[in-house]
């Protein structure tokens, strides 16, 4: 039952996040950004502010909750985005080899040489902040990790004998990819591909922190962070709650990551009953 | 000729292996010009150490490998073009030595038998799930079975998916590499019956790939003897085992586990040492090295593969010599 537990408690503190996030406009107590009011600010959590508030008097709870939705979509979509890119270049890298391997990994090395975070920021600065070039900018940078593995698994399981007779039976190339590769590299994919989604949510917050993200005053967790750090020795709940979302949502989605591998193991499923 | 199932002429296989950078290209001649021919419903042995280039020989007749010369005929027509990638996989099928690596762990055998079927365009899905089912019952299988994964079966019983993969297009040549050697000797025996008995029943050529005699002794009609990428001797079944003219083949027949061969006739011809790399082989005959009846003609002629009886051939400059 470990890959049970891990998965329940992850399921459930990535279900918490994504409920929160669907549900801000009604569980909010106050408007997120218009609700300022400079007689409540930086008011310690009590029972009129749960979470306290902020310099300018908002609620640090509602801002939160809408922060969610932010944290949420730059994670999903960026990270869909760079594991499609990933998949796609590792798999057919790996499968073909020659020419276009070469290529592939060449343009990995240089991915991985460059820090994504530094290739992002040049991204952002190109594109201006905002959603949308976040989501560009962090969905086109860090596919390397995905395709190294996918190249690796591909590279090792084309000379697999079940592979090799798929070939025999006449399967094309696409076919293969997708029936007889594709399927046992789910695991490590989905690992990866989850992991990657709490590095997603600390890149916007990196990158909200460093003014390149969201801006001010719309809510997200990075940029609360970063709103904050002037004020963590005086008002801390100003950062902490923010932090504090950030990290259960990452660890919320590490943990399905383990979980979700576990049980998409045959063998294992096997294993358990 | 113009009967058989599969003709090879003159078939090579090199491999460029090494690189520029570390002590430069070489070509390893894994196959070296192999000319032989299956008829429909026999059984050749194909047999050699590992590494004589009998599993490249293989693969280059499923066209998993080009061929680096020679010709590959299937029914007559010659292979390598593309389009008949799908009427080659309808005529010669493979079943392959480790029956742990050849299924897909994330397919039921349903999957297994049922996806090829379809994407040779048997649409009825009645009549994939009634040939499913034959096909399962053929090779020992329950049919209830179907969905399982591969990881709930034993060696055999995965070992009997694997031919049924092979035999569910109808083929008509089945090459079966080393199809027992991964398994338990117990088991080896049934899965040796059951090939046979498909042979019967669908009326199948076979090329058995074996580094054991044994195996080849059992099933064979015919019997070729590779070394080092060529053949050494080719022949029926009762010429190599009751007349072997190479002395390989003797080698090899000596080392045969059998405790009513004395073994005292036979421990003179067993074969020293090891096989020669097939990156740097021996000039002249590649056996010589290891060869009791070595003369200087060995070192610097390569014995051409001549007759020596009717479909008897044994590529040896003593091939005359008996015993």
């Amino acid at each position: 039952m470990k890959g049970g537990t891990s998965l329940w408690v992850g399921g459930g503190l990535v279900g918490l996040a994504v409920l929160v996030g669907v549900l801000a406009p009604w569980i909010h107590l106050t408007d997120p950004v218009l609700a300022a009011n400079l007689m409540n600010a930086e008011i310690p959590p009590g029972r009129e502010f749960p979470f306290g508030t902020d310099a300018q008097g908002r609620d640090i709870y509602s801002r939160i909750v809408h922060g969610a939705r932010i944290s949420l979509t730059v994670g999903v979509i960026s990270q869909i985005a760079n594991t499609l890119i990933g998949v796609t270049l590792g798999l057919t890298a790996g499968y073909w080899g020659g020419w276009w391997d070469d290529l592939v990994s060449g343009l990995t090395n240089l991915m991985l040489a460059i820090p994504s975070l530094i290739f992002a920021l040049a991204i952002m600065a190109i594109l201006g902040p905002g959603l949308t070039s976040l989501l560009i900018a962090l969905g086109l940078t860090s596919w390397s990790y995905s395709c190294r593995i996918a190249r690796a698994q591909a590279l090792s399981l084309k000379s697999q004998g079940y592979v090799q007779a798929a070939r025999i039976l006449g399967y094309g190339d696409l076919r293969i990819m997708f029936t007889q590769l594709l399927p046992n590299m789910l695991g490590p994919l989905i690992v990866i591909a989850t992991l990657g989604m709490g590095g997603a949510i600390l890149a916007e917050a990196t990158l909200s922190f460093l003014g390149l993200g969201i801006r001010p005053p719309y809510p997200s967790w990075g940029s609360m962070l970063s709103e904050a750090r002037d004020q963590i020795t005086t008002a801390p709940w100003l950062s902490v709650f923010p932090g504090l979302a950030i990290f259960f949502t990452v660890l919320g989605l590490n943990l399905l990551g383990d979980g979700l591998r576990d049980i998409l193991d045959p063998q294992s499923v096997a294993r358990r009953t | 000729m113009a009967d058989a199932l599969l003709e090879l002429d003159d078939l090579a296989v090199h491999y460029q292996v090494g690189s520029r950078f570390q002590g430069g290209v070489k070509a390893l001649k894994a196959v070296d010009g192999i000319t032989l021919d299956v008829k429909p419903g026999e059984c050749l042995g194909l047999v050699g150490e590992s590494g004589c280039g009998k599993s490249t020989l293989a693969l280059a007749i499923m066209g998993l490998v080009a061929p680096t010369r020679g010709v590959i005929r299937l029914e007559g027509r010659a292979l390598g073009a593309r389009p008949d990638r799908m009427e080659t996989a309808r005529t010669v099928q493979m079943v392959f030595q480790d029956p742990y690596a050849s299924l897909n762990p994330r397919q039921t055998v349903r999957r297994t038998l049922a996806d090829p079927l379809r994407l040779h365009g048997v649409g009825d899905k009645a009549e994939i799930e009634a040939r499913v089912a034959d096909m399962m019952a053929r090779v020992g299988l329950r049919p209830e079975h179907a969905d399982r994964y591969p990881h709930e079966f034993s060696g055999g019983q995965r070992q009997r998916i694997g031919i049924a993969r092979a035999l569910i297009l109808r083929p008509k040549l089945v090459i079966c590499d080393e199809p027992v050697s991964a398994l338990d000797v117990s088991i080896r025996a049934q899965i040796i019956n059951l090939l046979m008995e498909l042979k019967d029943e669908l009326g199948l050529a076979y090329i058995v790939i074996s580094h054991d005699l044994g195996v080849v002794e059992h099933v064979s009609d015919r019997v070729a003897v590779m070394y080092l990428g060529r053949i050494v001797e080719r022949g029926g079944w009762r010429e190599i085992f009751e007349n072997p003219r190479h002395p390989y083949t003797r080698a090899l027949i000596a080392a045969i586990p059998d405790p009513f061969r004395r073994s005292a006739a036979t421990a003179d011809r067993k074969a020293r040492g090891e096989i020669a790399s097939a990156l740097d082989p021996p000039p002249g005959c590649h056996f010589h090295p290891r060869c009791p009846l070595r003369a200087d003609v060995c070192a610097t002629q390569a014995p051409a593969l001549e007759p020596i009886a009717d479909g008897h051939l044994a590529a040896c400059h003593f091939r005359d010599r008996t015993g």
